[in-house]
C-alpha cells in the first residue's frame, strides 16, 4: 500500500512534469511573441470575456459582436491587405482567470487585445497588457481603473461619467428634485455610477431623498427599497443597474402603487426583451444609451440586420461596442500604417497617437474621438420607452 | 546518502519526499523560465498553484488531521488577503523595497487571519459534524459580506470609516479611497513571485508536517479518532481543536496575501472568497486523500491546471473538468477501483500489507 502510494504519486508528478513540458514545448512554438513578430501575415487579435458563469450574456455578445466585424474585414480584404485571425477567451468574469486567458492568448500570438468585457479582470489584465506593452481596447469596462494606463482604450461610457450625465441631464431638463436611487451594492458597475450620480447631483442641486442598496444575493424582494423612496417623495428614481433587475423593480413598484419617473443607465437596454415582462409598466422609462437596435440610422439597421442573421438574436450594447471596437482598431491600424510583422510593443506605441487621431462614425455613436487617457468623447443619447418601442429623445 | 534515506524514519522519509518534490518543481519550473520555454499562461499560473497548494494544505489539518468539516476557509483567505492589500496599498510610497513590504503584509495578513480563526474558532468548536459545517460556511459568508460594505478612505485628517458609501466617508478633497466597497482594493502592488510562493510552500508543509508528528499532533488525531477517549486520558480538546484551527486559518491568511499581491485588483465575490472557493479547496483535500499532505498538494496543482489546459474544448471545458473530478474520485475512493489498483498496480513489489 505504502509502496504502491509512493510509486502511485510518483507517476502522478511525473505526468505532471510531463505535460508542463508538452505546454512549456506548445509555448516555445507560439511563444516566438516574445520577441514581437508572429512572422505571419495576419493580425493576430485576442478577445477576453465571460462566456460561462453569471455574466455569459455580455461576454457571448461581445465574442459574436468581434466575430462578426472580423467576418466582414476579412471578407472586405482585411486591414491594409491583411488578414485578420482572431480569438477569445472565456474568463468567467474573474480576475484571477481573466489573467490566465490572457497568457493563454498570448502563447497562441496575439498581438492586440480587445476585452475584457467586465470592470474587475480588466483592472487585472491591463497591469498585464501595461507590463507588456500591449495594445489594448475594451468594449465595455467601465471603471476608471480598467484603462488606468495609456495604453489601453475603451469604446464605452466610463461610470463617472454615466453618472454625472444621467445627473446633468436630469438637472439641465429639471425632471425632478427630489431622486430616490436603488443600486446594487455587490457590482462594480452599480456602486460606480451612484457614486458619480451622487456627487453631481448634489453640485447641481438635487435632492437625494433616499440610496437604498440591495446585493446580488437579495435580487428577488425590493418592496422595500420602493417603499422607502415612496415614503420620501421621490418624483424620479435613479436606477444604475442591470435590465433583469430592473424589469423586477418596475413591476412590484406597479404593485405598490409608486409611478415616479424611472431614470437608467446603458445596462437598462434590453429590459423589453425579458420574459414574461408586462411591457406597458416599461411606459416612460428613460435611459443613457449609446445605442438602441431600432435606430434609423443605417449603419445600426445594417448591423442589427447581419448580427441576427448570424446569431439568431437581436444585439445588445455589447455587441454593438465590441463591433465598433473591431472598426476602430481597423481605422486605427490603417491609420498609423502598422503591419503584422511589427512586434507588439512598436505596434501599441503606434496605435497610441493613432487612436488620438481617428475619428470614427459607428454603431454606437457618430463622430467618436479619443483622448490620450483612453476616454472616449461621444454624445449620449437618452432613450424613452412609448409605445412599447426605444425612441430616441 | 540513500543508504541514510533508508535507515531513517518512515515518516520522516516521507516528509522529505514531499518537500523534494516542491523543490523539484521549482527548480525545473525556473530553469524552463530562463531557458524560454514555459508558455505565459504557466509562468502566470505559478503563483496561483502555490497559493491553492497552501490552501489545500491548511485545509487539510482540519479536515485530515483534526477531522472536523470546515466550509468557510475562504473567509480566512479573504481576511488576509485584504488586511494585507490594505497594508500595501497604503505603504506604496512608504516602503519601496517590494520583498520589505511583502514581508511586513505576509506577517499582518497572517496574524489577521489568525485572530479571527480564534475568534471563530472559539463558539464554531463547540460544535461538530454538519452543525460545524454549516456555521463556517455561514462564517465565510459573514467575512465576504462584511468586507463588500467596507469603506475605508484616507486624507490628511487621517483615516475614514463607513458602511454606507464612499460619500459617507466625508473626506477632504485630497483624499484617496483605500477600500471601495464592493469594488474592493485596487492598485495592490505586484509583490508575489514564484520564488515567495515556493518558500510559503515550503514554510506551511514544514508546519503542518511538523505539527503532525509532534506530541500536539497526535493529541489532535486522537480527537479526530475518539473524542471521549482523547478526554478520558486527560486530552484538553477545546485547546487542540482551536490550535489545529487557528494554525490552518493563519496558513490561509497567508495564501490570501499570495493571492491579493498577485493582481492588481482584488474583490470579494462568490468566486474567489465565497463558498464556490471553499468548496474548490476542500475538493482539492478530498481528492487528494483526506489526511494526505503530498496528496493535496498534488491535487490542487493538477485541479488549477485542468480548466486551463482545458482551454482548447471551449465551452465545454468546466462540463469536461467536472466529468475528470467525478472519475478521479472514483479510482480513489470506488471500493472496487481500490481492488483493481490494488490487483493490478502495486508495481510488482510487496505484496499489499494491512495498513488501515
Amino acid at each position: 500500500m505504502k509502496m504502491m502510494k509512493k510509486a502511485a504519486s510518483l507517476a502522478l508528478a511525473s505526468a505532471l512534469v510531463v505535460s508542463l513540458a508538452a505546454c512549456g514545448s506548445n509555448g516555445g512554438n507560439g511563444g516566438s511573441d516574445n520577441s514581437g513578430s508572429t512572422g505571419s501575415d495576419t493580425f493576430m487579435i485576442g478577445g477576453i470575456g465571460p462566456t460561462t458563469g453569471d455574466n455569459a450574456l455580455y461576454g457571448t455578445a461581445v465574442m459574436n459582436g468581434i466575430q462578426l466585424a472580423v467576418d466582414e474585414i476579412n471578407e472586405a480584404g482585411g486591414i491594409n491587405g491583411y488578414q485578420i485571425s482572431y480569438k477569445f477567451e472565456d474568463d468567467q468574469s474573474d480576475p484571477e482567470k481573466s489573467v490566465n486567458a490572457y497568457n493563454t492568448l498570448k502563447d497562441w500570438g496575439m498581438q492586440m487585445l480587445v476585452g475584457t468585457v467586465t470592470s474587475a479582470p480588466c483592472v487585472a489584465v491591463v497591469e498585464e497588457t501595461h507590463a507588456d506593452n500591449m495594445f489594448q481596447f475594451t468594449p465595455s469596462a467601465t471603471s476608471v481603473e480598467s484603462i488606468q494606463y495609456d495604453n489601453a482604450f475603451r469604446m464605452c461610457f466610463s461610470d463617472p461619467s454615466q453618472g454625472s450625465v444621467s445627473a446633468d441631464y436630469i438637472a439641465d431638463n429639471s425632471l425632478a428634485s427630489k431622486v430616490a436611487i436603488i443600486y446594487n451594492s455587490s457590482d462594480t458597475y452599480s456602486t460606480g455610477i451612484y457614486q458619480s450620480f451622487a456627487t453631481e447631483a448634489q453640485a447641481r442641486g438635487l435632492e437625494i431623498v433616499s440610496a437604498e442598496a440591495y446585493t446580488a444575493d437579495s435580487n428577488s424582494d425590493f418592496s422595500v427599497q420602493i417603499q422607502k423612496a415612496k415614503d420620501a417623495g421621490a418624483e424620479l428614481v435613479f436606477l444604475p443597474i442591470y435590465y433583469s433587475d430592473a424589469s423586477l423593480i418596475l413591476a412590484q413598484a406597479d404593485r405598490a402603487g409608486f409611478d415616479p419617473i424611472w431614470f437608467g443607465v446603458d445596462g437598462m437596454d434590453g429590459i423589453l426583451g425579458v420574459d414574461g415582462f408586462d411591457k406597458t409598466l416599461a411606459e416612460g422609462v428613460m435611459f443613457l444609451t449609446p445605442f438602441t437596435p431600432t435606430s434609423d440610422d443605417e449603419a445600426v439597421q445594417k448591423f442589427v440586420a447581419s448580427y441576427e442573421d448570424e446569431f439568431g438574436s437581436t444585439p445588445i450594447q455589447f455587441a454593438a461596442d465590441a463591433y465598433d471596437c473591431m472598426y476602430v482598431l481597423k481605422e486605427a491600424i490603417e491609420q498609423a500604417d502598422i503591419t503584422p510583422d511589427m512586434s507588439i510593443s512598436d505596434m501599441c506605441d503606434a496605435m497610441k497617437t493613432a487612436m488620438t487621431q481617428v475619428t470614427y462614425d459607428g454603431v454606437t455613436g457618430k463622430q467618436i474621438s479619443w483622448g490620450e487617457d483612453g476616454e472616449p468623447s461621444k454624445e449620449p443619447t437618452v432613450v424613452q420607452i412609448t409605445n412599447g418601442e426605444y425612441t430616441v429623445l | 546518502m540513500l543508504k541514510k534515506l533508508k535507515t531513517m524514519k518512515k515518516t520522516t522519509r516521507s516528509s522529505m519526499i514531499t518537500y523534494a518534490i516542491v523543490i523539484v518543481a521549482f527548480i525545473v519550473m525556473q530553469a524552463l523560465t530562463y531557458t524560454g520555454n514555459l508558455s505565459s499562461l504557466l509562468q502566470g499560473l505559478l503563483v496561483p498553484l502555490c497559493t491553492y497548494v497552501i490552501l489545500a494544505v491548511s485545509l487539510n489539518l482540519v479536515v485530515g488531521i483534526l477531522g472536523e468539516l470546515s466550509l468557510g476557509h475562504a473567509g480566512f483567505m479573504c481576511v488576509g488577503a485584504f488586511s494585507s492589500a490594505f497594508f500595501s496599498k497604503c505603504m506604496r510610497d512608504v516602503i519601496t523595497v517590494a520583498p520589505l513590504r511583502f514581508f511586513l503584509a505576509l506577517l499582518i495578513g497572517i496574524a489577521v487571519a489568525a485572530v479571527f480563526g480564534i475568534i471563530i474558532g472559539i463558539p464554531v468548536l463547540r460544535l461538530k459534524g454538519d452543525y460545524l459545517a454549516i456555521v463556517t460556511l455561514a462564517f465565510g459568508e459573514i467575512i465576504k459580506n462584511l468586507v463588500n460594505v467596507l469603506f475605508i478612505g484616507v486624507d490628511s485628517n487621517g483615516f475614514h470609516f463607513s458602511t454606507k458609501d464612499v460619500m459617507g466617508l466625508n473626506m477632504e478633497a485630497d483624499g484617496t479611497v483605500i477600500v471601495n466597497g464592493p469594488q474592493g482594493i485596487t492598485g495592490t502592488p505586484k509583490d508575489s513571485t514564484f520564488l515567495i510562493g515556493t518558500i510559503l510552500v515550503l514554510i506551511t508543509l514544514f508546519i503542518v508536517i511538523n505539527l503532525t508528528n509532534s506530541r500536539d499532533g497526535r493529541a489532535i488525531m486522537a480527537i479526530r479518532d475518539n473524542r471521549i477517549a482523547a478526554e478520558s486520558i486527560g486530552i484538553n480538546v477545546t485547546k487542540y481543536k482551536l490550535m489545529a484551527f487557528t494554525i490552518s486559518a493563519a496558513l490561509a491568511g497567508a495564501a490570501g496575501v499570495l493571492y491579493a499581491h498577485n493582481l492588481s485588483t482584488l474583490s470579494a465575490n462568490t468566486n474567489n472568497f465565497g463558498y464556490n472557493m471553499s468548496i474548490s479547496i476542500l475538493v482539492f483535500v478530498v481528492l487528494g486523500g483526506i489526511g494526505s499532505i503530498r496528496g493535496s498538494m498534488i491535487a490542487a496543482v493538477i485541479l488549477t491546471l485542468l480548466p486551463e489546459l482545458l482551454r482548447g474544448f471551449a465551452d465545454y471545458r468546466m462540463l469536461i473538468y467536472a466529468i475528470v473530478l467525478i472519475l478521479m474520485m472514483l479510482f480513489n475512493w470506488a471500493p472496487k477501483a481500490i481492488e483493481w489498483r490494488e490487483k493490478y498496480l502495486s508495481f510488482g513489489k510487496r505484496k499489499k500489507e494491512a495498513v488501515k
